[in-house]
């Protein structure tokens, strides 16, 4: 009877699960790894923040990823000189949206918001995927568009290092047509590099969140066998 | 059992009793720990289901110690920052990194919303599953409604003050609700929001309500919840009232004081409670996705509509009753009657001591017919919360108004069902089980 009537309370879930359109590639890379989260910040600083702001993150943030002050100021910083400032964006966004047709939107928090519920931590898998899949596309006017994102305004930042993907229209996948500067694994793990930085920028204390909390967890078990010594102790005339 | 019967407190000629006969002629220190702690009698056999009072209570002191925290650096302006970013959303997120410690503050009153409901609905259901709203506790129970619409209400006006896309355009639907009132609706709306749609002023004043205005009339409902319980005494999961079987020094054969015994019973609830609470905010603070929602990561925007607005989980299965809710009905459209019955859908709990016609008070003496009744209508319960979080779909309609009939059937069927049930001899005394 009652593993019944659990069946029944998850059929509706069953019901209704469904998938979405088009394939995700899961993110392969991890916040844990500092040299890929460097070369990430290196990534983004060069490619990502000419027209995305960071607006919530301060150059000093970066010291976290076991670089120095000199190191960051050197190789990171192109619009600031004061390494407590804010990781702005020098283009105007009403410029941009001129540009674009849209501004592009700050990206302090990209990872944390293309989550989804059930899943949060599908915002790694799908900037992952994102930033893999533009292609070549006459019609629109940046000339590239993606598969994930169908008629974005963001043209294709990578291609230099990607090089230049074209969509082949019978078998619906994308195929190198010009090559880039990498090889296809390279850049692929340069793009893990970059979306790890995203999902450490999203948060940069949480490896620290995840290791205080075994901390806590422990203090609390030690608490909780001398809480319930202490309930059985006063309990045991209790009948 | 009233606090204020009891005799004063006599110095023995200490420094510390000196002290105390000193307050006790002044203040009722003495009487208010006996009559609420040391003498309150509490039936000796209380279970699992009876750790979430005062856990409720912690989470409370949790939210509010919390929410002092956040208030010192929280800044609620919709205005644009010189980033282009709502001051008010680049607020939180300067709290989660450059505050110090503003992470786990923040993360302890995000995750603490979702616990207060969490313990508040097992609360709740203790409350179902033993007839604790049964006479003499009515008035216990119509407060405890009381907490949970104030509680609503509160969880409301607070999702507003991230300005993330899921508070702004969450609360766009919901003060729209009021506009489907007849005469009125238009005009209150406009009085709750303070503009024609969501904006600075109407994140002002969410912002007044959620840390006075709410938190003031939600304290004051509790201490009448509490101070209504120990009038009565507590229920029990056999439902025996233990007042009726006294010793000859008047207190109850089945009671032992609330102080000690069910204080350092307490604190291991209370430490269970924080290990799962812990290891959700220190390893799951998004909850899933379903805790913070993640288009509460973009800054609001009101020029652009999330494709889903979903509410928060603890609020979706009275937004599936407002959704399930299709027909026009006496001139006026579907839309008002959804309102209506969302409404009814929560305020119907405060007329349950006045439902239930069963002989008896707990399940465990209740027959199959309550016991059918009941877990249909928490799988009709967990059935709409899930829904609620989905876009509306055809066959998601017709899920929701069948939950949503039953759940009111549940309700409004109660005083012939409760009745019929075969039902079993209540002992005189409490049992352990």
């Amino acid at each position: 009877m009652t593993k019944f009537l659990i069946a029944l309370l998850f059929a509706p879930i069953m019901a209704f699960a469904s998938g979405s359109t088009a394939h995700i590639d899961k993110w392969p890379g991890s916040v844990s790894d500092k040299a890929a989260l460097q070369n990430g910040a290196k990534l983004f600083v060069n490619y990502c923040m000419n027209c995305h702001g960071a607006s919530y993150m301060r150059y000093k943030n970066l010291l976290d990823l076991g670089l120095t002050e000199q190191q960051v100021k050197e190789n990171l910083m192109f619009t600031s000189d004061k390494i407590g400032e804010l990781m702005r964006v020098a283009a105007r966004s009403d410029e941009q949206k001129l540009w674009f047709g849209a501004t592009p939107p700050d990206l302090t928090i990209i990872a944390r918001a293309r989550g989804e519920a059930g899943n949060a931590g599908a915002g790694a898998d799908w900037l992952y995927t994102y930033l893999r899949s533009f292609y070549r596309d006459a019609n629109r006017p940046t000339g590239w568009n993606n598969t994930v994102f169908e008629n974005v305004g963001m043209p294709h930042i990578l291609y230099g290092l990607q090089g230049q993907q074209v969509m082949n229209h019978e078998t619906h996948k994308l195929e190198l047509a010009v090559p880039g500067s990498m090889a296809p694994a390279e850049f692929d793990k340069s793009v893990s590099d970059l979306v790890g930085f995203m999902v450490w920028m999203g948060e940069p204390q949480q490896e620290y969140r995840r290791t205080l909390g075994w901390f806590v967890l422990a203090f609390l078990a030690v608490l909780f066998v001398v809480a319930y010594a202490l309930k059985k102790e006063y309990w045991k005339d209790i009948h | 059992m009233a606090a204020g019967n009891f005799e004063k407190y006599k110095s023995d000629g200490s420094l510390a009793g000196n002290a105390l006969e000193w307050l006790d002629a002044r203040f009722p220190a003495t009487s208010m720990w006996k009559g609420h702690l040391s003498e309150y009698y509490a039936p000796k056999n209380f279970n699992f289901w009876y750790f979430f009072g005062s856990l409720a209570l912690l989470v409370l002191v949790i939210q509010i110690v919390t929410g002092i925290f956040l208030v010192m650096h929280y800044k609620p302006d919709a205005a644009l920052n010189a980033n282009g970013v709502p001051i008010a959303f680049a607020s939180v997120e300067y709290i989660m990194r450059d505050v110090s410690g503003g992470w786990l503050i923040r993360y302890m009153h995000s995750t603490g919303a979702s616990a207060f409901f969490i313990v508040v609905y097992m609360h709740m259901f203790r409350g179902l599953l033993y007839g604790s709203y049964r006479k003499p506790r009515e008035l216990t129970w119509l407060f405890g409604v009381g907490i949970f619409l104030c509680l609503m209400g509160e969880a409301f006006f607070g999702y507003l003050l991230p300005w993330g896309q899921m508070s702004y355009w969450g609360a766009q639907v919901i003060v729209n609700l009021f506009s489907a009132i007849p005469v009125i609706g238009g005009d209150l709306s406009l009085i709750i929001r303070g503009d024609f749609v969501v904006g600075d002023a109407t994140l002002n004043r969410f912002f007044s309500f959620h840390v006075i205005a709410f938190p003031l009339v939600l304290i004051g409902l509790v201490a009448a919840h509490v101070l209504a319980l120990h009038e009565t005494g507590s229920n029990n999961p056999d439902g025996v009232e233990i007042k009726a079987n006294k010793d000859e020094h008047g207190i109850p054969r089945d009671g032992i004081p609330f102080h000690p015994y069910y204080t350092v019973k307490d604190i291991v609830g209370v430490v269970v409670f924080l290990m799962v609470f812990s290891a959700v905010m220190f390893w799951a603070p998004e909850g899933g996705g379903y805790f913070l929602e993640t288009p509460n990561f973009y800054p609001a925007d009101p020029l652009k509509t999330p494709p889903h607005i979903a509410p928060v989980w603890y609020f979706t299965p009275f937004y599936s009753i407002l959704r399930a809710v299709t027909y026009p009905l006496f001139g006026l459209d579907a839309k008002f009657w959804g309102v209506v019955a969302m409404g009814a859908s929560v305020v119907i709990f405060a007329f349950l001591p006045w439902l239930d016609r069963s002989p008896v008070k707990s399940i465990r003496y209740r027959g199959p017919i309550y016991k059918t009744l009941l877990t249909i209508f928490v799988i009709c319960f967990f059935v709409l919360g899930y829904l609620g979080t989905l876009s509306p779909s055809p066959m998601g309609e017709l899920v929701s108004q069948v939950c949503s009939v039953f759940y009111f059937g549940f309700f409004l069927a109660m005083p012939w069902w409760s009745r019929m049930d075969k039902f079993k001899q209540v002992p005189d005394r409490v049992t352990f089980k």
